[in-house]
């Protein structure tokens, strides 16, 4: 008997434990795969801000690059009722989430904020639903970059290209010089990397629109089409015949090394350049995919916020002003590599690169050529992106010929859509 | 009998008492979840599972992925070869130790041990191993042999072969295990008759022996058999399901529709197919197996 009462009050003593813990209101839980040491640096203004507000930080990291694991380790949270106070998330993903009615509604905090004025209509497709505001936009990274190895440019005696001849003719200068010309990990979702700037340089910001974002179907399988196959076909002939299941950090790790002369990835391998001691202009040049100047096409972190109790609400609102707060805006993002998502933070604190990417992202805005990128799943939902994905990635590493490649992108489109 | 009574109730309970939790447990979170993804597989569920009923959609959809057909055709090539180079290979190296050979003791484990590492160990070092920047191609031509080339590894028609390559060389020693126990109860009267009747090695064997061997040839299949349907972390650590979708077998493509794709409905479809398939193979050999014994 004794020995059963111990039993049932360490039970009731536990039971009780986590009661209290959960009744700890001024606490906010983040869900984030920001687990390298710049990141997790970076998202350390954010919880200072909070904690100086009172709040105890509960930091969630899930790690994996992609944030796939995060999201499944989401759905079982959710599915588990246990829900945190805001989670990392992309793009469709937050409309699909939005569509389950899981998402609380932020739209007070931003009308008092006035957010609608400082972020960019296309990123608010993302972090509205239905008019209301559902995620607070972290940052705007974008796709259409070349990063590029000075001292190998300089040795071939080449300028950042302009237009897709001038891209070839330097990168047939780095093959003639023995390096590989182009550094590319052979995944699924860089190889569509690729295809987005592709898309954008041969078809123009309005043929982007037309087939990646709205899906039309005479333009997916038009000429134009074509000749962007043709295109990633000639771009294989420049990628190291071992390139296959690469990660792209480690492609980025040939530019840096001098074994490749440059990389078509978005402005996250900046922080690859920085982190390996490199300063742009001097050591790597970064500059737009040829032909694709003045145009971007993003991706961007957002921080979706939970329907959850009345009790933590003032904590989630608090995270959602403090994300939009610029300073924490200018700092994370110098350290990230991308820039912010509002369009009124100074840029006085960025770098060569940082300053061009606000520049780009600014007249990209006022041109209407700021799209979001297929590759990461920012122009369409996942069943549709993966259906891309899937004839990208086999024509590239040559199952498919280019003729049947079209073919088969618009009618995978049809399918998914 | 009243003195013995509860002693002689727990002795008779007691197996069963302890068994229960772990019986509940697998009932609950092997055959309950089967049911559970039976039905979701009748659903629309797309991010999360929803529970209204859709009939054969799924299924419709699920055939009509050039994907999943993809999957398909790579679990017949993996899984046929699998099997049979695993049980080939096992029953020869099980035959070879079993000539009274100084230092079986040594070579017995050095043969199992790839067992005890896990796929995706196995996985990491193959890709390693195959790679040709790093591994066996550039090694070779290091050497001087400049014709020696082995791409396998990021060449798509011949990729899956590969996770064959690495497959076997983990599981073989398996089998080989398993056929050197039976080999030793194999009445040894029965081989000194055999032997006195005059019967070479080669026909003592395919005559006597391996005959016998049926159960642990039934007992390695089934092991192999669910290995290969289920080998999931091999083909991730490998190939990452590359080079472009070459080497998708049904296990990665249950697990990307389900849980990156945002299609559960037709990851939960095919979870069941292969479950339907698992079992069009093993029941009819269960079977006969077992109806020959009761005959």
């Amino acid at each position: 008997m004794p020995i059963r009462k111990a039993v049932l009050v360490s039970i009731f003593a536990a039971v009780a434990a986590a009661g209290a813990a959960r009744a700890q209101t001024k606490e906010v839980e983040v869900v984030h795969w920001w687990t390298s040491g710049g990141e997790a640096a970076a998202l350390n203004v954010l919880k200072e801000n909070l904690q100086k507000q009172g709040y105890v930080w509960k930091d969630n990291p899930i790690a994996g690059g992609s944030g796939v694991q995060a999201m499944t380790v989401l759905r079982a949270r959710v599915t588990s009722g246990n829900i945190p106070t805001a989670v990392q998330m992309l793009g469709f993903d937050i409309q699909d989430w939005a569509e389950q009615g899981m998402l609380a509604d932020l739209t007070p905090l931003a009308t008092k904020e006035n957010w609608a004025a400082v972020v960019p209509e296309s990123l608010q497709k993302f972090s509205k639903y239905q008019g209301k505001w559902i995620a607070a936009p972290v940052n705007v990274h974008s796709t259409n970059w070349i990063w590029a190895n000075k001292a190998v440019m300089d040795k071939i005696g080449a300028k950042p290209p302009t237009n897709w001849d001038e891209l070839v003719a330097v990168l047939d200068k780095a093959k003639a010089a023995g390096v590989t010309a182009l550094a590319h990990g052979g995944q699924p979702w860089q190889d569509a990397t690729l295809f987005d700037s592709v898309v954008l340089t041969t078809g123009g910001p309005d043929f982007y629109k037309k087939t990646m974002i709205d899906l039309d179907q005479a333009s997916l399988s038009s000429p134009t089409m074509k000749t962007v196959f043709e295109r990633m076909a000639k771009l294989r002939t420049y990628v190291d015949s071992n390139f296959a299941g690469r990660d792209w950090n480690l492609a980025s790790a040939m530019v840096i090394k001098g074994d490749a002369a440059m990389q078509i990835m978005g402005d996250w391998a900046k922080g690859e350049f920085i982190g390996a001691g490199k300063k742009p202009d001097q050591d790597f040049l970064c500059f737009r995919f040829p032909g694709t100047q003045g145009a971007v096409t993003f991706n961007s972190d957002q921080f979706v916020m939970f329907k959850v109790g009345a009790d933590r609400q003032q904590g989630q609102n608090a995270l959602a002003s403090a994300t939009m707060d610029p300073a924490f805006q200018s700092s994370f993002n110098v350290v990230k590599g991308s820039v912010p998502a509002r369009t009124d933070v100074s840029d006085a604190a960025f770098d060569a690169c940082g300053k061009k990417a606000m520049a780009d992202l600014k007249e990209a805005v006022a041109k209407n050529a700021f799209m979001g990128s297929m590759a990461h799943g920012h122009a369409n939902r996942a069943a549709v992106k993966n259906a891309m994905y899937d004839v990208i990635t086999r024509h590239f590493n040559g199952q498919l010929p280019t003729d049947q490649a079209v073919k088969e992108l618009a009618a995978a489109v049809k399918a998914a859509s | 009998m009243r003195a013995g009574g509860a002693l002689g109730w727990l002795q008779q309970a007691l197996p069963k008492l302890v068994l229960a939790p772990s019986f509940a447990a697998v009932l609950l979170f092997v055959y309950g979840f089967i049911l559970w993804t039976i039905y979701l597989s009748f659903t629309r569920s797309r991010l999360l599972p929803v529970y209204e009923l859709a009939g054969f959609d799924a299924y419709e959809r699920l055939w009509l992925q050039p994907n999943w057909w993809r999957a398909v055709n790579n679990i017949a090539i993996f899984g046929s070869l699998y099997i049979f180079i695993c049980i080939a290979l096992g029953l020869l190296l099980a035959i070879l130790l079993d000539q009274k050979i100084r230092g079986e003791g040594f070579l017995r484990p050095v043969y199992l041990y790839p067992m005890a590492v896990s796929f995706i160990v196995t996985g990491t070092a193959w890709k390693w191993f195959l790679n040709p920047g790093l591994g066996v191609e550039k090694t070779m031509q290091a050497w001087g042999f400049s014709w020696f080339h082995f791409d396998w590894l990021i060449n798509p028609d011949m990729a899956i072969y590969t996770i064959v390559i690495a497959g076997v060389w983990q599981a073989s020693g398996f089998c080989m295990a398993m056929f050197l126990a039976g080999l030793r109860g194999v009445d040894s009267d029965v081989m000194k008759a055999a032997q006195i009747d005059g019967a070479g090695a080669f026909s003592l064997y395919r005559r006597i022996v391996i005959p016998q061997l049926r159960p642990v040839f039934l007992s390695a299949f089934i092991v192999l058999a669910h290995m290969a349907i289920k080998s999931y972390d091999l083909v991730i650590a490998l190939t990452g399901g590359g080079p472009g979708n070459a080497t998708e077998l049904p296990s990665t493509f249950m697990y990307s529709y389900t849980f990156t794709r945002n299609q559960m409905a037709v990851g939960a479809a095919s979870a069941v197919i292969m479950l339907m398939t698992i079992c069009a193979i093993i029941v009819p050999y269960l079977y006969s197996e077992l109806r020959e014994k009761s005959a």
